[in-house]
This record gives structure tokens, C-alpha cells and sequence, in this order.
């Protein structure tokens, strides 16, 4: 096991040499890198049962629609290799209700929070926007893009450069200049560099990646599809490879934009792997439901890893997987092959 | 409150088709009401079987040699149920709990009827001994389809005024199901309250029968979850609320107990049209 490598478990960093931990994304400073995912934490009142939530970064929160909304129906949920499908289809109270009870909870209680907010049209995001104009407590918001276009045959916003960019004018125009936007990009594309670059021009503060990938089962015994969503969105270890290349490709081709990475991170080694492709900051998604303390054990155990390696900051560890090779496409001189 | 605890396997031991652990969870015990379930993390820290499993608590010790323990009764149904029955004494597992809200107990000595369906009789053991300390008299229901399938018939005959065994092959007990017999005892006893656990077939038509009894009922469901602690959304089904009101309502936090007349069972697996927030009805 890795961590038995380096000689020390979790909670031994904290008497090792201190590393500052401080963080940001866009304007939004935190005291640590790691955040909760949005539809992994609720609106944090459950998770503050097993950790206190104001000493991660950030809870953000799971997305909120203009209306209240059931949801699918069940099964909404399938186990799968190192992950799980899910198609639970945004049940939520609708924004007023979400900023009169969950949020003024959050603000109450001192957590920063990140909003997602998640809409069925450019218009419908747009609301969402204004609503949270000038609302105690929103240190962010998150535009979770993965949503069909009702106007338009169900076409995803975030697998249309210009749909995603339309979605993000809007929500910038009717933000708070001071809030910091970030767009959730999807895995499902073809280039995701593509649409980080469309919604970066938009105006985006940053990126959030990724959101789930598509996926199905079919139960064997029934010989149907295992979710009544027919396809649902995969979570979990199963797709942080993915999630991590998507982060490196996206550093790759934008060095400044500030990038939130999610996708099955477990461990403080998992996080680090986000931070050294380019991650400013992560998200502990869907390893919450298998360990409720998830988020502020990872950041212990980033902290201890980062420590180890000799790391002051968690900033000195951003992209420095990217050393060696320029970021910018250019091979960097006087490099000699290993032997 | 829930808490998260390394508990250390004591025990465990073959009962049927089933397998019952014994394991330590300090501060666990001292918060259990009955109709409290955990959930148990699968495979260890590295493990691809990512989703905990939930449990009724069966039993539970404050005190003793171990501090707080509690046991829970594993049916086999894939891997990770199988693992969990594969493990031995020294063993340590990732507990959460208490979870869920309690069966409600009557506040007067009425006469109530428990029924379990398998291994649905895990929490009633403990719910028969304190609605006993309440003077309450407790007939017991307990059916499965096979003899192997029933468990603990001779621990609950003993907290039980009156144990009725039902099987659907005849191999134990009353040939049928629990619902052939549950009407007779209500009938002879008056029955107030019914509680029941168990498969949601089961549980529907108890709940039924129970109304037709004019009795209230509170029924424990068993709905897949993939958190246990309200997270994740994954557990919910309609129940109508003190508003009269449906909604999708989370097994997990807000059961796994409900009341019978509360549940929507029939469209358990839908979303009825009229819940709070269901997609509008098209106009063609």
C-alpha cells in the first residue's frame, strides 16, 4: 500500500513540518485545496455530523434548479467496478427555498460555499444567476453545464462549445460582477480543451472537472436497463484517470485558468495527482458515500503527502507534474535524455 | 447523531441462511432506539466495492467485556455480502451509525403484532423487549418462503406473547404467507399497532390490512441506498406528508420507519404525477 511507503499514516503529518494549505480559485480563498462535489454533500448539514465543515475548503453544494423538482424515479443507483451510476435527475427544493433554508444554514454556520446552479435553458440559468445576486453567503458559483437543452432536442450545453459559452455569458451578466464563476465541463466531448477555451472566452473565472461519464448496466436478471433513467452519470475511482487527463490537457492548453478537479479521488495521493497535473484546488465527490469523513481525511492525508515530499505549499505542487516538458507546446532546452 | 467507528469483529456465526456479526462499536449502542440501522463500508480501503451496505441493528450490548457491541444478520445476495460473511473474529470494520429514524413506540400497553418477513425479524427482537417493558402484549408474525430462510424463531419466542411461523413451502410453521394469518391474530387480539420489516410486497400488504384493522402501522423499508446518511438521493420513495402533501422522501434519514397509510406502494419505483415537484403533465 502506498502510504505505508512513506512511513507514516494520515494524522502524522499534522506533527511533520507544517504546509501551508491556503488555496484559491479565481477570488475565492480558502484555508485548504479540498472542497466537496456538488450532489456528493447535499447542502453539508449531514457531512457536519462527521467533520466540521468550515475547516475544508469549500461545500458546494448540489445543483439547484428554479423549481422544486422530484427527480427520477427509482432505481436511480447501480454499483459498478470502483464506481457507481447514478440518475437521480436534480430533485431539489427550487433557489428560494435553497437560499432561504440550505444556504442561510451554510452562511450560519461559517462554511464557504460554492452554488450550483443547473437549468433547462440559457434563460432558466440566467434567473438562477440573478436570484443569487446580492445573497449572503455565495462565495461562488458553479454552473453545472451537464444539463439537456430543452429548447434545442435535448442537446447538452456542455458538449456544444457555443451552447456552453451562451450559458456562461448569461450567468456572467446576471452575476455579481464579484462572484467568481466556474463552468463544470463534461467528459463526454471530443476535445474538452475546446470547450474550456469557448467558456473561458465567455468569461468564466474557472473550471470545474469534470462531471460524470455517461454510462449504463443492464441487470441480467431482468434483462433490462439497471437504472429507470435507462443511462446515468459515472462516478467514483472508476473514472479519475479520465478526470485527470482531462485536467492536464485543459493546463496544457490554458496555464492561467484557475481549475477545480474532480473525479474519484480517495486519498490524499489521489489529490495530489489532481494538484501536480494542474489542479488549484479538488472536489471529493462520490468517495463521500463510502466514508463520510472523506473530504476532511483526504485533506489531512494531502497535507502528509505534500509534506513528504518536501513541499512548503500546496501552490509550490500545482502543475508540477508539467515540469520538464513546456507547458506551452515548446520543448524545453538543455533537458538530457534519462539513461 | 450517527457517528463513524472501527469496530472489531467478536463473532460471527452461521444461522440458517444467514450469518450473524457480532461487533464492537463503541457509542453506537448507547444512542440505539430499535429501527435504527448501520451501514458497513465493503472490501477495505482500497476496495472496487465502493457503496456501503445497510443494516438493521439486530441486537445491541451498552456494556460488558467489549464496551458497546451490536450485531447485525447478513443475507448473501453478491460480493459484498459475501465478504462480509467471510469475516473473522479480529477482523475490523468501517461502522456508521445510528442511522434513520426509530420505529415510534406507543406511549400505553396496547396490544401490538410484529411481523418480519426472512431476515426482516433482525430489528424486531429488541422492539418486542421494550414494547414488553411497556406492557404491551406482542404477537409474533414471522414468515419466509423456506424454513432456512426464517431466522431467530426460538430468541423471539421468548420476548413474544404468541410466535406464529408461516412458510410458503410448508417446511415450518402455517403453510402461506404472513398475510394469511395476520388478519386472525389482529382479529383475536385487537391489535393497535402492527410494526413490520421485510420485503416492500410484504410490507404493502401488511400495511393494508392494518388499515382495514383500523390500527396504525409502521413499516421499515428496504430501499437500495448508496450513502445511508441523506447525501445522495438515491433511496427515495413517495410518501404523503402532514401536509397531505407527496413527496420523494429519502428512506435513509427520513425512514428507513414509515407509517403504512403514508406510503404511496403501489408507485414505489415511479414518481406519481402529483408529487411535489414531478415533471408537468404534457399538454398533448
Amino acid at each position: 500500500m502506498t502510504r505505508a511507503m512513506f512511513g507514516r499514516t494520515a494524522g502524522s503529518a499534522a506533527a511533520g513540518p507544517s504546509v501551508d494549505m491556503s488555496a484559491n480559485l479565481g477570488s475565492l480563498a480558502m484555508p485548504s485545496p479540498v472542497l466537496t462535489a456538488s450532489g456528493c454533500a447535499a447542502s453539508g448539514r449531514e457531512l457536519d455530523q462527521f467533520f466540521d465543515i468550515t475547516k475544508i475548503g469549500a461545500i458546494v453544494t448540489k445543483s439547484v434548479m428554479l423549481r422544486a423538482r422530484s427527480g427520477r424515479p427509482t432505481p436511480r443507483m447501480c454499483e459498478t467496478p470502483s464506481g457507481m451510476l447514478n440518475s437521480i435527475g436534480l430533485q431539489g427544493p427550487g433557489i428560494e427555498h435553497f437560499i432561504e433554508e440550505d444556504l442561510a444554514w451554510l452562511t450560519t454556520r461559517g462554511a464557504r460555499t460554492v452554488v450550483s446552479i443547473a437549468g433547462e435553458s440559457v434563460e432558466e440559468y440566467g434567473k438562477l444567476a440573478q436570484k443569487l445576486r446580492a445573497v449572503e453567503g455565495v462565495d461562488a458559483i458553479e454552473v453545472n453545464i451537464s444539463c439537456p437543452n430543452v429548447a434545442n432536442r435535448n442537446q447538452v450545453f456542455a458538449c456544444d462549445p457555443e451552447l456552453a459559452a451562451n450559458v456562461i455569458l448569461t450567468v456572467r451578466r446576471q452575476s455579481d460582477s464579484q462572484t467568481p464563476i466556474f463552468a463544470k465541463l463534461s467528459p463526454d466531448v471530443t476535445d474538452i480543451t475546446e470547450i474550456a477555451r469557448s467558456v473561458v472566452r465567455a468569461g468564466v473565472d474557472g473550471l470545474t472537472v469534470i462531471n460524470t461519464a455517461l454510462g449504463m448496466v443492464i441487470d441480467v436478471e431482468t434483462m433490462r436497463p439497471a437504472l429507470a433513467g435507462v443511462t446515468g452519470g459515472l462516478s467514483g475511482p472508476a473514472i479519475r484517470p479520465i478526470a485527470l487527463r482531462c485536467v492536464w490537457q485543459i493546463r496544457q492548453a490554458l496555464p492561467d485558468i484557475p481549475i477545480l478537479g474532480v473525479g474519484g479521488i480517495r486519498t490524499g495521493l489521489d489529490a495530489l495527482q489532481f494538484i501536480l497535473a494542474g489542479a488549484n484546488a479538488v472536489s471529493v465527490g462520490t468517495m463521500t458515500f463510502n466514508d463520510p469523513s472523506a473530504p476532511f481525511r483526504v485533506q489531512n492525508e494531502l497535507a502528509g503527502a505534500l509534506a513528504d515530499r518536501g513541499f512548503e505549499s500546496v501552490r509550490e505542487a500545482i502543475s508540477y507534474g508539467h515540469r520538464g516538458a513546456d507547458v506551452f507546446g515548446l520543448e524545453s532546452e538543455g533537458e538530457t535524455e534519462p539513461e | 447523531m450517527p457517528i463513524q467507528v472501527r469496530g472489531e469483529v467478536l463473532d460471527v456465526r452461521r444461522a440458517g441462511t444467514y450469518y450473524v456479526l457480532s461487533i464492537t462499536a463503541p457509542g453506537i449502542p448507547e444512542s440505539f432506539r430499535p429501527g435504527h440501522f448501520v451501514t458497513i463500508g465493503i472490501g477495505g480501503e482500497e476496495s472496487g466495492l465502493i457503496l456501503r451496505r445497510a443494516f438493521a441493528i439486530h441486537q445491541v450490548q451498552s456494556r460488558g467485556v467489549y464496551g458497546g457491541t451490536l450485531d447485525v444478520v447478513v443475507g448473501v445476495h453478491g460480493k459484498g455480502t459475501r465478504w462480509l460473511s467471510e469475516r473473522r473474529r479480529h477482523d475490523f470494520l468501517d461502522i456508521v451509525g445510528p442511522l434513520g429514524k426509530p420505529f415510534v413506540l406507543p406511549k400505553e400497553g396496547v396490544p401490538c403484532v410484529l411481523v418480519g418477513g426472512g431476515y426482516g425479524s433482525a430489528p424486531l427482537f429488541m422492539l418486542a423487549e421494550q414494547l414488553r417493558e411497556r406492557g404491551c402484549r406482542v404477537d409474533v408474525v414471522l414468515g419466509a418462503s423456506s424454513e432456512d430462510k426464517l431466522y431467530g424463531v426460538l430468541d423471539i419466542k421468548r420476548v413474544s406473547s404468541m410466535l406464529t411461523i408461516t412458510t410458503e413451502d410448508g417446511s415450518s410453521g402455517t403453510k402461506g404467507r404472513v398475510t394469511d394469518v395476520l388478519p386472525g391474530i389482529m382479529e383475536s387480539n385487537n391489535s393497535a399497532v402492527v410494526y413490520a420489516c421485510g420485503p416492500m410486497g410484504m410490507l404493502e400488504a401488511v400495511a393494508a390490512i392494518a388499515a382495514e384493522y383500523r390500527a396504525y402501522s409502521q413499516c421499515s423499508v428496504e430501499e437500495a441506498m448508496a450513502c445511508g446518511i441523506g447525501i445522495c438521493m438515491t433511496c427515495v420513495l413517495p410518501v404523503i406528508g402532514e401536509d397531505g402533501r407527496t413527496r420523494m422522501v429519502r428512506s435513509c434519514v427520513e425512514g428507513p420507519i414509515f407509517r403504512g397509510d403514508l406510503v404511496r406502494w403501489a408507485e414505489i419505483g415511479t414518481v406519481p404525477a402529483d408529487a411535489l415537484g414531478a415533471p408537468a403533465l404534457d399538454a398533448s
